[in-house]
């Protein structure tokens, strides 16, 4: 650890202990992936400097009225006073110079040290933005093999991973602060950015770039798991739909495809094939809904189709008046899209 | 040069007759007198700072609680991109325009500026397009894009309602005031400064409005430019930012910055210069550095032009691109660190006197490092990858705006008002009012850091309890709301003071420049004998002497009790632009009901452009072609030879 590392841990405990704020989830001042940590180094670096900075010029003003004070006869009277310059020469133009080149050699390290990983990645994401969701792909050998999900990225610990941001509608920003600083989703150009998680664990990222009403609900989650289990979870994903077996399930897949569910949504392995939504087909194994706004349960799965422009008000995901029995069915069958 | 008059053989009657505004409605309509179009610039613009923290106000409530659902996500959008378009363009930088059309003239020791009836019409453009955005509002149909109004999303295919069409006309509109308004004070300062003011002797609030003015010119016109694309494309089907047809989001966001940085000086350096007017005189010295403080706002307006890519480091520019304008902009504090300590200096090497005007000043300067910090940091790209688009950067465009415009404002409204009416401000009520606002702006802001540290983005609606927001969002709140107050007590401050206020006198603050030099408020004409200027400090120049200065030995001292008297209508002096001397005898011109009509016949048509009507876009279009010809048609001279 370093000392600059350690000395940010020190005012990170000495912020939390203040009660000022706890640790959410999404803290920039905290850091776990390889460009991440050093875009924090440079974080706390500039942060202390600024705060010294600050507290120089405040105590040069409280002195000055300090000694205002201090006089004892009141005059009033105007003065020619000294010229003063070596203020100007030194507080003005040497001491910041020398300072401010210090924070630009940084900045441009810095900037060299996450421009590109050492080793080749891993894998390859494309995150597509959408009003107001991430369509997350795998390209695979063919589209057979290609793995589609929704506002979860799983990446392997300890490997770079390349992603192609592109957007579907306006600019968005993909931002994992843990991971990696905001890189944003252009209409007409693919930039490029790459994370690499240390440790395994989930990171929570948003979209960083106001992009319409639901701007508020669209967050992201990086999953880093070993290696081993990664590749499994690849292998999962490429798998078609469980088949609807039980009557109940059926049923439920039933009320999916005549409910108008499958205009919008894709479950491989049936004959929905929508391609507004995100698409379904595992949608069982991903922590949350609706990007994040709502945590991944049955019954806030049926909270969700029902009153989806309550809950995310603008967003494309209407409102379904699904009869409560064939509700209860279609979140069943949601529920077994492992 | 005609012979010098004593002040008090001056014809004051026949002044009066030559430069008082008619009586009734045509005076009120068509007065081209700059303290007038000054005032209401002032009040029009405070206005303006009132509606926009209101709507930041209820913003607060919205957010002071996890999920609280009091406003619906569209209404959220509009008054956050409201609250911006009114404060950074309709407030920030009229209010320093209304500072400066009333000072400038009685600094510079002229009886008006350059073009008289283009200032009316800045005025009154200011105020029309004002109007017509916020029948926007009044409509539900605001303008909900932020201030910075991004393409794609301003497109008709996301946004199909009027918002982004008000946004662009009012934009347009209001660049026509802003354009005049900089020409005007460009014209001024080059040739209407009192005989012996030469650029060595202005004040260095002439230099920061001068400054921006310039800057204005050379900027303003990609904003223009951006506006008028973005109507073409949502009216006419023109492709300029949509890219699946060919155009580029991208394009809008550098014609936005391009206006957008340079504007950032354009509400701060006017300040910084009325901030070193009131630091030396509190200070009872002349400032200190002034050739390094008139230089480096000069070299700040000039440098401004090359940062506006550090708004776009995340676009995924080539870097060494972004390496040349996080460079950029890390030399752009420069100017500023010598700035600060030229104040610093001042009130150290001098004996401060705090009175209100100065608890301002020394306020202003604090709070002026912490946002000038919080901004230098963001020049850092990888940690502005972090910060950008989070509340850490709504804390640091706060401390910008309310730490370098509104408390230099507010202060030199506490040490200007004197002047504009003859009576003080409550010094009492003046230190309650400072504490409250600086307390409260503090509370209020300063959690925004560490909220966007946390990770909060800008332009949420609301936020989860899970997030870890809430303690921080809660205090902000209570600090907006304790800041309200103190602005309601500079209000109440100033309406006070109108009725009750001790009588100023001409000089209150014992103040070195020329502005102080007539009776408070000053008459129409503003100087009853044209005075003669031979230091920077001309009304100090009984205390120190030789010592003033700017003063050249063996030249004498200015003249202001004797001066010329030119009384054949409405004259003043036209001079060379280094070094004041005078060249010709301008005649100005009388009141006119033209800017007025021309102002009302732009509105006209900005109406019928946005709501479709297009007969009464061509009724105004033809009303401002008749207004233009009326303004234009010649006129002969009253009398014999004129410049």
């Amino acid at each position: 650890m370093t000392a600059a590392s350690r000395t940010g841990r020190a005012v990170g405990l000495a912020l939390g202990a203040c009660g000022l704020a706890g640790c959410g989830p999404l803290n920039v001042l905290a850091r776990d992936g390889v460009t991440g940590s050093s875009e924090t180094s440079l974080g706390w670096f500039l942060v202390i400097v600024s705060c010294a900075v600050v507290a120089i010029v405040t105590m040069l003003v409280l002195a000055a009225w300090a000694r205002s004070r201090g006089r004892r006869a009141r005059d009033d009277a105007v003065f020619a006073g000294s010229p003063g310059l070596p203020w100007i020469t030194w507080g003005g133009i040497i001491i910041p110079a020398i300072v401010l080149v210090a924070a630009f050699l940084f900045t441009l390290g810095t900037l060299d040290a996450v421009a590109a990983p050492e080793r080749a990645p891993a894998a390859i994401v494309q995150v597509i933005g959408h009003q107001w969701w991430w369509e997350v792909r795998y390209e695979g050998a063919g589209p057979s093999q290609a793995v589609v999900t929704a506002n979860e990225i799983h990446v392997p610990v300890g490997e770079p991973v390349r992603l192609e941001l592109t957007t579907n509608d306006v600019i968005h920003s993909f931002w994992v602060p843990e991971l990696a600083g905001k890189r944003d989703l252009i209409p007409g150009q693919t930039n490029t950015t790459w994370i690499e998680a240390r440790h395994a664990g989930v990171f929570g990222g948003t979209c960083g770039e106001y992009c319409g009403a639901q701007h508020a609900h669209m967050q992201l989650r990086v999953i880093a798991e070993p290696p081993g289990t990664f590749q499994q979870w690849l292998i999962d994903q490429r798998a078609p739909a469980a088949q609807a077996n039980d009557p109940s399930t059926a049923d439920g897949q039933r009320v999916f495809m005549t409910s108008g569910c499958a205009n919008c949504h894709t479950i491989r392995g049936t004959g929905a094939g929508g391609a507004v939504g995100p698409d379904l087909t595992h949608v069982a194994s991903r922590t949350t809904i609706a990007a994040g706004t709502l945590p991944n349960t049955k019954g806030n799965l049926m909270g969700w189709i029902v009153a989806a422009q309550t809950i995310k008000p603008g967003s494309d995901m209407p409102s379904i008046p699904v009869p409560s029995r064939e509700l209860q069915s279609l979140a069943a069958y949601l529920e077994t899209l492992r | 040069m005609a012979t010098l008059a004593p002040l008090a053989t001056a014809p004051v009657e026949r002044l009066h007759e030559t430069w008082d505004a008619r009586p009734g409605l045509y005076g009120i309509l068509g007065t081209v007198d700059h303290k007038t179009i000054g005032k209401r610039y002032l009040v029009t613009a405070l206005v303006f700072l009132m509606l926009g923290g209101l709507e930041a106000l209820i913003m607060r409530v919205q957010l002071a609680h996890s999920d609280t659902h009091l406003l619906s996500p569209d209404a959220y959008n509009q008054l956050f991109s409201m609250h911006g378009i009114t404060m950074i363009f309709w407030y920030a930088s009229p209010i320093l325009s209304g500072f400066s059309n009333y000072i400038w003239p009685l600094m510079l020791g002229s009886r008006d500026m350059a073009y008289p009836r283009v200032n009316a019409l800045s005025y009154w453009t200011f105020l029309a397009s004002g109007i017509f955005i916020y029948t926007a509002l009044a409509i539900g149909q605001a303008p909900n894009d932020g201030w910075f109004g991004y393409a794609p999303m301003s497109l008709r295919a996301y946004n199909p309602g009027l918002n982004m069409d008000f946004y662009a006309l009012g934009l347009i509109f209001l660049t026509v005031s802003t354009t005049v308004g900089a020409i005007n004070f460009i014209g001024t300062v080059m040739k209407m400064r009192a005989p012996g003011m030469s650029l060595n002797r202005l004040p260095i609030f002439v230099y920061g409005t001068m400054t921006v003015s310039f800057s204005i010119l050379f900027s303003l016109p990609a904003l223009t430019a951006g506006s008028v694309f973005l109507f073409f494309e949502r009216r006419f089907g023109m492709h300029f930012f949509d890219a699946s047809q060919g155009g580029s989001p991208l394009l809008w966001q550098h014609l936005f910055w391009i206006l957008g940085h340079p504007w950032v000086y354009v509400i701060v350096l006017p300040a910084m210069g009325m901030v070193s007017e009131m630091i030396p005189t509190f200070s009872r010295r002349p400032l200190v550095g002034y050739p390094y403080v008139a230089l480096s706002t000069i070299a700040t307006g000039l440098i401004g032009f090359g940062v506006w890519v550090h708004h776009m480091f995340a676009t995924g520019l080539p870097a060494v691109s972004m390496s040349f304008f996080s460079g950029a902009s890390f030399l752009i504090t420069i100017p500023s660190a010598i700035a600060v300590f030229a104040w610093i200096a001042t009130m150290w090497l001098g004996r401060p006197v705090w009175r209100t005007p100065m608890l301002f000043c020394a306020g202003f300067v604090v709070l002026f490092v912490i946002g000038g910090v919080s901004g230098v940091v963001t020049a850092a790209v990888p940690f502005d990858w972090q910060v950008t688009d989070t509340y850490f950067v709504v804390a640091h465009l706060h401390y910008v705006l309310i730490g370098i415009n509104v408390f230099p404002v507010i202060g030199a409204f506490y040490y200007w008002i004197p002047k504009m009416t003859g009576r003080m401000m409550n010094e009492t009520l003046g230190k309650w009012n400072f504490w409250t606002m600086f307390i409260g702006f503090n509370l209020g802001f300063f959690p925004m850091h560490i909220a966007g540290l946390l990770g909060m983005p800008r332009r949420v609606y609301t936020y989860p309890a899970s997030s870890g927001w809430d303690t921080v969002n809660l205090i902000t709140t209570i600090g907006a709301f304790l800041f309200a107050i103190g602005v309601l007590l500079f209000v109440i401050n100033v309406l006070v003071s109108l009725r009750r206020g001790a009588f100023a006198g001409s000089n209150p603050w014992e103040a070195g420049t020329l502005e102080w030099a007539m009776e408070s408020p000053p008459p129409p004409y503003n100087f009853a004998v044209l005075p003669i200027i031979r230091s920077r400090l001309p009304l100090w120049e009984d205390q120190l002497g030789d010592e003033t200065p700017g003063m050249i030995p063996g030249e004498g001292h200015s003249h202001i009790t004797e001066g010329v008297v030119l009384a054949e209508g409405r004259e003043t002096f036209g001079t060379s632009p280094l070094e004041a001397e005078p060249l010709h005898v301008l005649h100005m011109p009388e009141d006119s009901l033209f800017p007025f009509l021309l102002a009302v016949a732009m509105l006209a048509t900005a109406y019928g452009l946005v709501f479709s009507q297009w007969w009464l876009a061509i009724v105004g279009g033809l009303g401002m072609l008749a207004c233009l010809v009326g303004w234009l048609w010649p006129r002969h001279l009253v009398t014999g030879e004129r410049a």
